[in-house]
């Protein structure tokens, strides 16, 4: 119906200076972000982050109190939801319940006057393999099913930016998994930008090709999946971004590539490219599965912290998890697969934990150790 | 013995419970048959005349007719104007909403007989003749609290995101309205005529005070009751009954039938 210059923008989604407050309250905070065309994009917090509102601003669903939002050259930060070339997954969905399944997908082709409806439903409906649940009503439909509908009705547009808002987080996790690699395939598939906010980390590691990471209406840090992984610039993102042991230590002097820190007596290397701290002290970052944990005496290379003595084992198949007491008091988490025929260390045993120094990173020693966990 | 006491036991209160509840119909039913002359009060006779000459009793399908007409209008007006008091409050906030809210239910909770009363004082005092204008004014006037109230709870239950997901989806707010919004709200609107309607034709206390000369059925009935009331009015009374009975079945077969289509 209401056709505008704007529904056919195509290009980089540019957010620029984008507040927005409630209030006293601000949820969105002065963020700046370029996402690329044909982008898998995550944005990723726990809830209250600004990360939903964000969303919702870039639907047209809320207006933001300040900035710009535009893709390609077209800005559209105060165009109506109907006028802008996005459309959104819904948490929960948000099919209408009183149309049927073909109705639902047909529903913004209709209002748009497009011709061959028929046609263009048909083949998104082949695309999710749920070609035979036409004639159903949205209630009929499993909560997987129900998500793929969801996801064929905003895609059947050809929008120039998919929003996805928590999709999968109704659905069980084996489902959750599995549609995971179907999002994932069906980007590809069309080439359209994702923009996909959830607050499971695993999640958006394993679909989108860039993350930002927000806190408090700010983004913390973006990167790829691997980037914030191994080398995360704040103790927020080095926490919520999986687990990490972080302890406390001093930059004393160099050696090539490689930082040498002194962790209570303890000397050990951090590639320089890793160190995000221009203070002198520092948090040393190592994840729980880089240790290699050995009884007390035996021999290891690497980095290496003696005195360990630990303080809780449990088995989980994969891996047994330790809890290890260092003689400074700190509990550090290891988890070492169960790959060799080495016996599983018991509780009290001392130990030496090890890793490579290509696997630290370094924090400013100023930031708080429970930040995100 | 006691075993099938026991497992039946729902059975037997559910068959006691409806008989209570169906007893007055029955009866009603029953003597609208009734071969009664003068008053039908007594059993005597079984006869098919009533039925076939529902309008002899004097004055009764004028009466009839006028309650219909009082009970479409008065629907009407209430549920145009009750469904867009729904929709404010229970869609926008806005400063006096929550007073308007309990504001609502005060005619539902105040006695008939006092807003009769003060009806009748008010259009006198206005020097408006009671007729059949009064009766639809006093009519909308306390089916809107009912259409309000039954609205608003569809409304409630409507998620707010499927208008969100309208918009999104190219429609503006006009068309999410009518492809949406209404559809979806509009059993509740349904149901809420339905009631005005009853409430509108069924209603003697308020119409008694600001009818004047025009006669409703209720009011007929009354009436008639010091003289003895016809037997065709057990048949109006059982017509009324099955066309509602018929109303809500097929209002049911229809759900069900939308719900089964695959």
């Amino acid at each position: 119906m209401a056709k505008d210059a704007s529904t056919s923008a195509q290009g980089d989604l540019v957010l620029s200076n984008l507040t927005k407050s409630f209030g006293d309250f601000v949820a969105v905070d002065d963020l700046n972000l370029t996402i690329p065309q044909g982008k898998f994009f995550a944005l990723l917090g726990p809830s209250g982050c600004g990360k939903t509102t964000t969303l919702r601003m870039i639907a047209g669903l809320e207006e933001p109190t300040n900035g710009k939002i535009s893709i390609g050259n077209t800005d559209i930060t105060y165009a109506k939801p109907y006028n802008r070339p996005v459309n959104t997954v819904f948490q929960n969905y948000a099919l209408f319940p009183h149309l049927t399944i073909f109705e639902n997908i047909a529903f913004g082709l209709r209002r748009r006057g497009i011709k061959d409806v028929d046609a263009q439903v048909k083949k998104v409906l082949e695309l999710v393999e749920l070609p035979h649940l036409a004639d159903r009503k949205p209630n009929q439909l499993s909560g997987g099913q129900q998500q793929r509908i969801a996801v064929a009705r905003a895609i059947v547009n050809r929008p120039a930016l998919l929003l996805l808002d928590e999709p999968l987080g109704a659905l069980d996790l084996k489902l959750r998994r599995q549609m995971q690699i179907e999002l994932k395939w069906i980007q590809t598939e069309i080439g359209i930008t994702f923009v996909h906010v959830t607050h499971d980390q695993e999640e958006a590691m394993t679909m989108a090709d860039t993350i930002a990471v927000m806190n408090k209406g700010k983004i913390e840090q973006m990167g790829t999946p691997e980037e914030l992984y191994d080398s995360p610039k704040s103790a927020y993102v080095a926490n919520f971004l999986g687990q990490s042991n972080l302890i406390a230590g001093e930059v004393e002097g160099n050696d090539g590539e490689n930082s040498i820190v002194n962790i209570k007596g303890n000397k050990v290397s951090v590639p320089k490219n890793r160190i995000n701290s221009a203070n002198k002290s520092v948090l040393v970052g190592v994840r729980p599965e880089k240790f290699r944990i050995v009884a007390s005496g035996k021999n290891t290379s690497g980095n290496i912290l003696n005195g360990g003595k630990v303080s809780d084992v449990s088995y989980t198949g994969v891996s047994t998890q330790y809890q290890v007491e260092m003689p400074w008091g700190q509990e550090l988490m290891v988890f070492e697969q169960n790959d060799d025929n080495e016996p599983m260390l018991r509780k009290g045993e001392l130990v030496t934990l090890s890793w490579e120094p290509v696997f630290t990173f370094a924090l400013d020693g100023s930031e708080n150790v429970r930040a995100g966990a | 013995m006691s075993r099938w006491f026991s497992r039946n036991l729902i059975r037997i209160y559910m068959v006691l419970g409806f008989t209570y509840l169906f007893i007055p119909v029955a009866y009603t039913f029953a003597f609208s048959f009734n071969d009664a002359g003068r008053s039908n009060l007594v059993w005597k006779g079984f006869t098919l005349k009533n039925w076939q000459n529902p309008c002899g009793a004097p004055d009764i399908c004028t009466a009839l007719g006028n309650s219909l007409k009082i009970g479409i209008i008065s629907t009407a007006i209430a549920t145009i104007l009750g469904t867009l008091i729904a929709f404010a409050i229970g869609r926008y906030n806005f400063k006096g909403r929550s007073s308007t809210n309990l504001l609502i239910f005060l005619p539902m909770a105040t006695p008939e007989i006092v807003l009769g009363a003060s009806l009748l004082t008010m259009f006198l005092n206005l020097g408006i003749n009671p007729g059949l204008t009064t009766i639809i004014i006093a009519h909308v006037m306390f089916c809107i609290s009912f259409v309000v109230v039954t609205v608003k709870a569809r409304i409630a239950s409507l998620d707010p995101r499927l208008e969100q997901a309208a918009m999104d989806l190219y429609a503006n707010e006009f068309e999410t309205f009518r492809r949406v919004t209404l559809p979806l709200v509009a059993p509740g609107i349904a149901g809420a005529a339905l009631l005005a309607f009853s409430l509108s034709f069924d209603d003697f206390i308020i119409t008694n005070f600001n009818s004047g000369t025009v006669a409703t059925f209720p009011k007929f009935v009354y009436t008639a009751a010091t003289r003895g009331i016809p037997a065709q009015a057990n048949v109006i009374g059982s017509a009324m009954f099955f066309i509602a009975l018929f109303v809500v079945i097929a209002g049911q077969l229809f759900n069900r039938k939308r719900r089964v289509k695959i």
